[in-house]
């Protein structure tokens, strides 16, 4: 039963579907501050890089190496987040140019690359992975346990983290600030909250979830390096948070949804069915094109979602 | 106590400063990260000024990387001013390299002159209907260009793979016996291949010199023509052109046809001018599409300074390609590019705002409404339009 072909392609559509779930929490935040952070892409790759480094010369057990390489994978998102949120928040400059600009920095011929190179990484076999965990001994349920109870630390951290995305958005004082911030900056200040300081908090924070998502790459899905090891997840995730109106319960649905047709090509492939590969590695990119036409197109006249803030300075009137 | 205040007008000399100076402080910061990682910073550059202008064919070498820049960077410097994101540059360059050497090999009997007329058209054509999706998408679906464009360099990079790589298309080469060992495209008649001009010791190629004209053409168009002033006004407020009777929709779809074929031409030119075969990994590799953007957007996306800026960056990359190995790091080309972009965008404040240090109480002295005046020309300040989910061009 659990090895039939629907359960083990939802079960690799929960893997492939996690880097997107949390490269797009990370950038919902931002944006839900007013930051649109373009550079998602190359802070997942530098996250990548980092946590493979650790993970390859940290000598200790599994558990703790592991452990220090995301923490790595975070800082490093943090950091480019910052920088990110110095450009556009204290410098007041272009959030779609600097994006790119530290994508091209961070990404496959930049500072990954760079990384990566002198401590020469590709090729390398991964010594640590993160492993599925068999929670409760409920593995073997029929469809439920591989799902539910048979994933790696990452996927739950995952779903923790989408929890309290949630409860701080929605239940929260901070998040409740977080949300007018992002849709009126200006009356967020006149009623006390420190604008830039929420828009730097939380473009920081999303960086963190970028560093995360590309972590996942390196110590979980494909336990090595090669450049540009995260091929367009980013951007996919920058549709994702759009597809999701920009509510994290509609992301997650997103996130396995282009999980699926991810693993859709891994997984029929590995059955033996033969259609060109570059057809299947095209998908999601086409999926994403088709969903934010539909989502733009048919569901925008709603004028759901998007922080009406996004993407506008912020200066106090003197 | 430090304070800004808002300029009236950019002076012409910061237009100047701020890129010299962005590149000075990001050779500063590769600098740090080469030292972190033990290399000599000062050594790593002398080489790559060596390899890149100095040493004898190095500045035939440095425009070679240049040629492709100059395009792809109007590419980007046309749809930026009209905030028209276009970041699809990469994807477009495949797509005129493919369109050109389908052009070059199909008609490849025929005298010279009129292929190469042949083969630049048909990158530009090629260029302009990959870049017309998202162009009509944005403006009749309301779809955000910088996403679609993006999606569509994967998508376009995939399509040169499976056309060289896992088909038996019209490119791939399935004769010849090195093609039996590694897969390729098809080798152009002699008779496509562009011509280069001799200035001395430098050998210009075609495509940087139509990449010359057309970036003089750009600045005419933009300074002098009535279609011109369309744009600027368009790309100030997209309301304001409305108002005035301006196709707004048509003008955003021209721009982007316009700048797809720009792009298109660029890989025209890789064809025509270096290649002469269809190679969608040697394109992939080099990412010239994505550089054009940190071109343009070093010199403010005006026409005329970009061809430097091309030279500069062309330079950079020529270098990386020369000294590939232990003195040159891997990956060093893009982290000095993202460095550079980030201090222009830095030094873009002092364009938009004068630094005063006096006692806060004297700043009441400014004149109240001068916000939002910072000139049409530059669409790139004050109130960016993100079109994040709808273009704004519903009312």
């Amino acid at each position: 039963m659990n090895h039939a072909l629907v359960v083990t392609l939802l079960a690799s559509a929960v893997a492939y579907g996690t880097p997107l779930l949390l490269g797009g929490l990370g950038e919902l935040l931002a944006e839900r501050s007013g930051i649109l952070n373009l550079g998602l892409e190359g802070m997942m790759l530098v996250g990548a890089v980092v946590g493979f480094w650790i993970s390859q010369s940290n000598p200790g057990p599994t558990s703790v190496t592991l452990a220090l390489a995301l923490l790595g994978a975070i800082a490093a998102g943090a950091l480019m987040g910052l920088v990110h949120a110095i450009v556009t928040i204290a410098f007041e400059a272009n959030q779609v140019v600097s994006g790119l600009a530290l994508t091209i920095f961070g990404g496959a011929i930049g500072l990954s690359s760079y990384l990566a190179s002198s401590a020469s990484l590709g090729g390398q076999p991964g010594h640590h992975q993160f492993q599925p965990i068999d929670v409760f001994g409920l593995k073997d349920l029929p469809v439920v346990g591989p799902l539910l109870f048979h994933q790696d630390a990452m996927v739950y951290l995952s779903w923790a983290l989408t929890l309290a995305t949630v409860w701080y958005l929605y239940h929260s004082r901070f998040g409740l600030h977080l949300r007018s911030v992002g849709e009126s900056p200006h009356s967020a200040d006149s009623m006390g909250v420190n604008v830039a300081a929420y828009r730097y908090v939380h473009t920081v924070v999303g960086g963190a979830f970028a560093g995360m998502a590309g972590a996942y790459f390196s110590l979980a899905l494909t336990p090595s390096w090669a450049d540009g090891l995260t091929a367009g997840a980013g951007w996919i995730a920058l549709g994702l948070v759009i597809f999701a109106f920009w509510r994290p319960g509609l992301l997650v649905v997103g996130a396995y949804l282009f999980g699926l047709v991810t693993s859709l090509g891994f997984t029929l492939q590995s059955r033996g069915v033969k259609l060109p590969p570059e057809l299947f590695a095209a998908l999601p990119y086409l999926l994403t094109i088709v969903v934010l036409v539909l989502v733009s197109s048919v569901w925008s006249r709603r004028r759901l979602g998007a922080p009406a803030g996004l993407g506008q300075p912020f200066r106090r009137e003197e | 106590m430090i304070r800004l205040e808002r300029r009236l007008e950019t002076p012409r000399w910061l237009g100047v400063v701020i890129p010299l100076a962005s590149v000075l402080v990001a050779l500063l910061v590769a600098g740090v990260v080469l030292l972190a990682s033990g290399h000599s910073p000062v050594e790593v550059y002398r080489s790559m000024i060596e390899a890149a202008f100095t040493a004898p064919g190095a500045f035939s070498a440095t425009l070679v990387s240049a040629t492709p820049l100059v395009l792809t960077g109007l590419c980007a410097a046309l749809a930026f001013r009209m905030r028209v994101y276009n970041i699809g540059g990469e994807g477009q360059l495949y797509m005129g390299a493919l369109g050109a050497s389908a052009v070059g090999l199909a008609l490849g009997g025929l005298p010279g002159p009129v292929v190469i007329l042949a083969m630049i058209l048909a990158g530009m054509a090629a260029g302009s209907v990959w870049a017309a999706i998202p162009g009509l998408l944005r403006t009749y679906a309301n779809t955000n260009e910088i996403l679609t464009t993006l999606m569509l360099n994967y998508v376009a990079g995939l399509l040169g793979y499976y056309l060289i790589f896992d088909s038996n298309s019209f490119w791939r080469d399935t004769t010849s016996p090195s093609a039996k060992v590694f897969p390729q495209g098809k080798t152009l008649a002699d008779s496509t291949s562009w011509p280069a001009f001799h200035l001395g010791a430098v050998t210009v190629p075609l495509g940087f010199v139509l990449g010359v004209v057309l970036a003089a053409v750009m600045f005419v168009v933009l300074r002098s023509t009535k279609s011109g002033f369309q744009l600027r006004v368009i790309a100030g407020s997209d309301r304001a052109g409305r108002y005035a009777g301006m196709r707004t929709k048509r003008a955003i779809v021209l721009v982007m046809l316009g700048s797809g074929a720009l792009a298109g031409l660029a890989g025209a030119s890789q064809v025509g001018d270096f290649s002469h075969l269809f190679d969608p990994s040697g394109l992939q590799q080099v990412s010239y599409g994505y550089t054009g953007i940190v071109v343009a957007a070093l010199v403010a996306f005006e026409p005329l300074p970009l061809v430097l800026a091309a030279i500069l960056l062309g330079g950079l990359i020529n270098a990386g390609f020369t000294l590939q190995g232990a003195t040159f790091p891997q990956g060093l080309v893009g982290m000095i590019e993202g460095i550079l972009l980030l201090c222009v965008l830095c030094g873009s404040l002092f364009g938009r705002f004068r630094i005063r240090m006096r006692p806060a109480a004297a700043g009441a002295a400014r004149t109240p409404g001068d916000r939002g005046s910072a000139g049409e020309d530059r669409p790139l300040v004050e109130e960016q339009e993100i079109p994040i989910l709808a273009s704004g061009s519903e009312p």
